[in-house]
């Protein structure tokens, strides 16, 4: 798993919905290996691209509600949000540079 | 393969990428010496193999994959039948064992992907996705094989939605629900068992009237009251707008189609030979494993070798490629003595 912050069921909505940033969302947990694998691919993107975006994560299985309402039955689930709405969404542990080339409109500040 | 869908272990140490443009992007991060040897996955074969020539010396780097470290036996759980584990050992920990086994002995393991190689000649080059080129007297390619997908067109689609390759990662997610598993090998009945931990049914689909799997698995099938077996059936197409509502399944004897309502479908129809780095470079078989000469692991290009299951289309278990591992250092231990001497 990442070193990104951990977000909640009861803080989804402040921390990811509202940000003004957009913002990956993590969905995760600990009995997932390939999510384990993801985790250190994830924290280079938040260091690379720390002005444009935000990653956090969310672990499955203490926050059911959130995995739920967005319909999550496979993680690793990286899911993009911008403007409150789910804007992309990559399933399983991929390497940086295909991670980069999917949410590749939210990584420039041009975009 | 695609490089955009579910199946982690799909996505392996083959993404296509430019090479040549990353190596221009990262000047300076190749190294001048010319190792005795790149070992290119990190499954069992793979770190077996960095073992041994650490061992022998040989000072190897293993280039492990950025995302797909350990194989296939990341996805697993109870690993029951590697041998020296009495009760078993979780595949994940046999994995981080054996990497820090070849650490101890010097492995350099780099959590990396191989974006291209070029085995001609005396000295090959693997070039990893940071741009580093490295130049190598010999090459093992142990890349193991890719999950199978079933090749439906709704099945990339609801990929995340409901179709899945990985029961031990997903299985959560299906508790108290009607779902499927689709094959009718060991890792197939392996899954099915699992998710029953879950699942409040767990039908098994099966193309044939028998099971490939090893009779103490299918045993626990046939045992387990929360599984129902459907033998003779094709899975022909996966129905459902945000998520998987039901199948389409066809009865391979009598042509016969007919419905299944199921919210969670587990493809595990077996997995092909992750070939396509080396692919133009190197014979394969008919299974489009990479071609061996007899027991050894010497494949058509003098100094390279191959291991695991990216050379076996028949045993594909984890001691199997351990051993095939082993095999290949020995092999580039012999190939390199024979050309210092």
């Amino acid at each position: 798993m990442s070193a990104a912050k951990d977000v909640t069921d009861a803080n989804f909505q402040a921390e990811v919905l509202e940000n003004s940033k957009p913002t990956i969302v993590d969905f995760w947990a600990e009995w997932c290996g390939p999510c384990r694998q993801l985790g250190p691919v994830l924290d280079a993107m938040a260091a690379e691209y720390a002005d444009n975006i935000d990653v956090v994560k969310v672990n499955v299985d203490d926050n059911p509600a959130i995995a739920s309402k967005y319909g999550i039955t496979s993680i690793p689930a990286v899911y993009l949000f911008a403007n409150g709405e789910v804007a992309k969404t990559s399933i399983g542990a991929k390497p940086k540079s295909a991670l980069e080339k999917e949410f590749a409109d939210y990584l420039t500040p041009s975009a | 393969m695609s490089n955009d869908l579910g199946p982690s272990f799909a996505n392996a140490v083959n993404l296509n990428l430019t090479p040549a443009a990353a190596q221009e992007t990262t000047p300076g991060t190749s190294d001048d010496a010319v190792h005795d040897v790149v070992i290119v996955g990190s499954g069992p074969a793979g770190y077996t193999a960095a073992i041994y020539a650490a061992r022998a010396d040989l000072k190897p780097i293993v280039i492990a994959g950025s995302v797909t470290a350990g194989g296939e036996l990341m996805n697993t759980t109870d690993v029951e039948n590697y041998p020296g584990f009495i009760e078993g050992i979780m595949g994940p920990d046999l994995m981080t064992n054996m990497q820090q086994q070849a650490e101890r002995f010097g492995a350099d393991i780099r959590f990396e992907d191989v974006t291209s190689v070029e085995l001609d000649g005396e000295i090959k080059t693997v070039t990893i996705e940071d741009g580093t080129v490295l130049r190598t007297r010999t090459v093992i390619m142990a890349t193991g094989s890719a999950y199978r997908k079933l090749g439906l067109p709704n099945e990339e689609r609801l990929s995340g939605h409901g179709v899945s390759w990985c029961a031990t990662c997903d299985g959560f997610f299906f508790k108290e629900q009607n779902i499927a598993v689709v094959g009718g090998g060991d890792s197939a009945i392996e899954e099915a068992t699992f998710l029953t931990k879950f699942a409040s049914k767990v039908t098994l689909i099966h193309r044939r009237d028998s099971f490939r799997a090893s009779e103490i698995m299918q045993q626990r099938a046939f045992d387990d009251p929360k599984i129902e077996i459907l033998w003779n059936k094709a899975v022909k197409d996966i129905h459902g707008e945000a998520k998987v509502e039901s199948l389409t399944l066809e009865d391979t004897v009598t042509g016969e189609t007919s419905e299944l309502d199921i919210t969670g479908l587990f493809v595990a129809i077996g997995s092909d030979p992750r070939v396509d780095l080396v692919k133009d470079q190197l014979d394969l078989t008919v299974d489009g494993t990479i071609a061996v000469d007899g027991r050894s692991s010497t494949t058509s290009v003098p100094g390279v070798f191959a291991a695991g299951d990216v050379v076996d289309a028949t045993y594909r278990q984890a001691i199997t490629a351990a051993g095939s591992g082993c095999v290949a250092a020995i092999d580039v231990e012999h190939y390199l003595a024979a050309l210092d001497s």
